[in-house]
């Protein structure tokens, strides 16, 4: 998910061709106070009239207490992203406002109910603690995202190449997501002149389970996509796996091995994630090109 | 809408516009441009920009636009921020809804 600056017309207009699998616009953190109109603007007009191919398209509204969010909403909501992210979620009664006021401007606008989809993100040691109300608080919600700089200040801490301040809320936000069937969503990673650093973050959310992971520069995209794109290896034994289990209904045993080992639910679980891994990164693949 | 006073909206970076607006006695939009692609885009900044001040009803105003090679949704983005700002006005009516 690539981060483009709300008020910058040239990276709203060239988000897409970096291969990012989502865009998010953004209308927060990254447009000045004075500015957070003309940045709405813009991100309602690119959004009703550029088209973005198959790119998820996200805007990340302010929060609904800065007396900015319901403006955003009005008009984000009318433009259409797949989806709109929620900045600093406390709690379940965050979410829950949020998705009464993009219910009530769908009805008002006449677009289908339920129709927008929203990401919480959780960004503070209460909303951490609360990740698993928040996850399980809409069928709206399609992921969870950790927002670190917020975080690591409330914690009274700063972030580490080694993330080791972040491994609680990581560990919450990853379980609270799944537990919830949704996705879970990593933070940025600041150091855009670390590559080492980022492929070795990317590997460790990878490891914990997380989906995905925000970007603020497009040089982090094809790296980011390498650590996340199943090896030749691991698809080799997916596919290995998949046969096996074919295999073996097909004589009409229940078991199934691989090289004298049983071949269990979970293993075949991981194996067809894999493969529909493989295929989600082969179609972004063809679509850049 | 009424033009109360001086608003503007945009940036010198490439890829935007920057629309001044200000209050104007008689009726009428009196326009200036400039632009690096006067020649190949001029009549259509232009275009977007009455377009827009015309839907909004604003019918009296001097419009100065200096563009930096904006897309026609920044020109048109811009000049609705500049607008309500010259309007001091924050009842935004955001009539389009994008089919999908």
């Amino acid at each position: 998910m690539l981060f483009v600056p709300g008020n910058n017309p040239g990276m709203i207009r060239d988000a897409h061709i970096y291969g990012s699998d989502s865009i998010m616009f953004d209308l927060e953190d990254s447009v000045a106070i004075t500015e957070k109109d003309a940045a709405r603007f813009l991100v309602y007009k690119a959004l009703t009239k550029l088209h973005y191919g198959s790119k998820e398209l996200v805007v990340r509204i302010n929060d609904l207490s800065s007396g900015l969010g319901v403006a955003d909403l009005e008009a984000i909501v009318r433009a259409r992203p797949d989806v709109i992210r929620l900045p600093k979620t406390d709690s379940a009664k965050d979410v829950v406002e949020c998705e009464r006021e993009i219910e009530r401007i769908e009805r008002e606008a006449g677009i289908p109910v339920g129709s927008t989809g929203m990401m919480a993100a959780i960004e503070s040691a209460n909303g951490v603690l609360n990740a698993r109300e928040i996850a399980f608080a809409s069928k709206r919600l399609i992921g969870i995202a950790l927002g670190a700089e917020d975080y690591v200040t409330d914690l009274k801490t700063t972030r580490s190449p080694e993330g080791i301040e972040l491994m609680f809320a990581r560990g919450m936000i990853v379980n609270a997501a799944k537990a919830a069937g949704i996705m879970a969503l990593d933070t940025v990673y600041s150091d855009v002149n670390n590559e080492e650093g980022f492929i070795a973050e990317a590997t460790m959310i990878r490891k914990m389970g997380f989906d995905g992971k925000s970007v603020i520069n497009p040089r982090q995209i094809a790296p980011l996509h390498a650590v996340f794109t199943p090896s030749e290896k691991d698809l080799a034994k997916a596919h290995a796996i998949m046969d096996a289990i074919a295999e073996a209904n097909a004589r009409g045993s229940g078991v199934a091995s691989l090289k004298g080992k049983m071949i269990d639910k979970p293993v075949v679980a991981r194996a067809q994630y894999l493969l529909e891994m493989a295929e989600r990164a082969k179609t972004m693949t063809v679509e850049d090109i | 809408m009424e033009i109360k006073r001086p608003g503007v909206a945009g940036t010198m970076e490439s890829s935007d516009i920057i629309v001044r607006i200000e209050p104007k006695e008689t009726e009428g939009i009196e326009l200036t441009l400039e632009s690096a692609v006067m020649q190949q885009y001029g009549k259509q900044i232009e275009k977007v920009i009455r377009e827009t001040l015309e839907e909004l009803g604003v019918t009296k105003a001097y419009v100065n636009a200096v563009d930096k090679g904006a897309l026609d949704c920044t020109v048109a983005a811009r000049t609705l921020a500049a607008a309500y700002r010259s309007a001091e006005s924050t009842e935004y009516v955001w009539s389009e809804v994008k089919v999908k």
